[in-house]
């Protein structure tokens, strides 16, 4: 395990066009040997949720990602799948876009320490 | 599951006494020290978390910053999404991972580190928009608004710095977890289950010594009766030989007597 975060050092995301285009524009875009980028374009309505499914399954399996960046209510559309995700690496960080503000009580790992605590 | 009446299985010597109590003294500090770093690891974590509830909304607030520069540049230079994602290579901005000791365990900790295009390191400090390699993103707002992609750049990398804090802390918090649990666990077995189990075989061990203290006194009191028996027997015999010793040579006394009586006198005439 330590040496596997070492290797990691890019940072992906899964978002909305206008978010990824501001993330792109400060540097985190990275296209690898095999054309595999590091970021997903999700459109709403025409992006499936069985692929939001599938690069979500493929970013946490890479080794060479430290940090998943998601959308908040795009995760909303995978819930089962974001809560079921006990990794640390990579790190999973719910973003609010421009539309849908930051909403604490849907983060699942803000529902995990409910959880603790709340009892 | 085995309940009070677990016990290990040795024989009860008085060597086996001692390491069983030595061994109880070692899981009882091993208990109380567990108990300490679990404690130790708790607060931590709640000072993490308070830590990540702050950072989030803090996010919240930064990316909400960073959507409002990147609308000036839409209104100014119109659409670039498509621009941006064609120009996507190789990734300037990346994260270091770095390990940190926190009370015995190994947290990573994850620090910004912007790559130039071409590979070279520049140091945080220097980092300047117009030091990035010439052709990243040259073509974008070339035609208007440059200066506002420039800005939505920085903002963007600022929104992104904090990013990697969150996450870093994001990742502490989720390992502790892991560790204080497993902790927890440690602990509890320690109190429920080797300590009875070890207490168990102590009071086995003593109660059989017990015992086999009592069998021996035991045996040896019943020797020491048969001794006497016998030594009272032996006298018993010896006084009784004496006796008839004696009465043997009283017995010869006897016949004397009457001989003195058997020979008569001559009658005595006037």
């Amino acid at each position: 395990m330590a040496t596997s975060f070492k290797d990691r050092n890019l940072i992906a995301v899964i978002g909305d066009e206008d978010s990824i285009t501001g993330l792109l524009l400060a540097g985190v875009g990275h296209i690898n040997e095999y054309q595999k980028k590091n970021f997903l374009v999700v459109e709403d309505g025409k992006t499936q949720v069985s692929e939001i499914e599938l690069a979500f399954e493929e970013f946490t399996q890479r080794k060479d990602i430290a940090i998943l960046l998601i959308n908040q209510h795009i995760a909303e559309k995978i819930r089962p799948t974001v809560d079921k995700y006990q990794q640390a690496f990579p790190a999973l960080l719910e973003i609010p876009s421009k539309d849908h503000p930051y909403d604490p009580s849907k983060d699942s790992v803000l529902k995990r320490v409910q959880k603790l605590f709340g009892d | 599951m085995s309940g009070a009446g677990a016990r290990e299985n040795v024989f009860a010597t008085r060597m086996a006494l001692t390491n069983t109590k030595l061994r109880l003294k070692g899981a009882q500090t091993g208990h109380s020290l567990l108990a300490k770093k679990r404690d130790a690891l708790t607060t931590r974590f709640r000072a993490i978390l308070k830590k990540v509830d702050e950072a989030k909304r803090k996010m919240g607030r930064v990316m909400q910053l960073a959507s409002f520069s990147m609308a000036e540049v839409t209104y100014a230079t119109g659409d670039i999404a498509y621009l941006v994602q064609e120009q996507a290579k190789q990734a300037s901005f990346r994260v270091k991972a770095k390990q940190e000791n926190v009370s015995g365990v190994v947290l990573p900790a994850f620090e910004v580190d912007r790559v130039g295009g071409s590979g070279l390191q520049f140091p945080q400090s220097l980092m300047h928009p117009f030091l990035m390699k010439p052709t990243d993103f040259n073509l974008t707002g070339l035609g208007r608004g440059g200066q506002q992609v420039l800005k939505a750049k920085e903002v963007y990398a600022k929104a992104i710095e904090t990013l990697v804090e969150l996450a870093s802390l994001q990742t502490a918090f989720m390992i502790l977890d892991e560790v204080i649990r497993a902790t927890n666990r440690r602990v509890n077995a320690i109190e429920h289950i080797v300590i009875p189990r070890l207490e168990n075989t102590i009071k086995y061990i003593m109660s059989e010594l017990d015992e086999m203290d009592r069998e021996e006194f035991f045996r040896l009191k019943k020797v020491q009766g048969k001794k006497k028996r016998d030594t009272a027997a032996r006298d018993a015999a010896q006084t009784l030989a004496a006796e008839t010793e004696i009465q043997d040579s009283v017995d010869g006394e006897g016949e004397l007597s009457s001989n003195l009586l058997s020979s008569k006198d001559e009658d005595v005439i006037f």
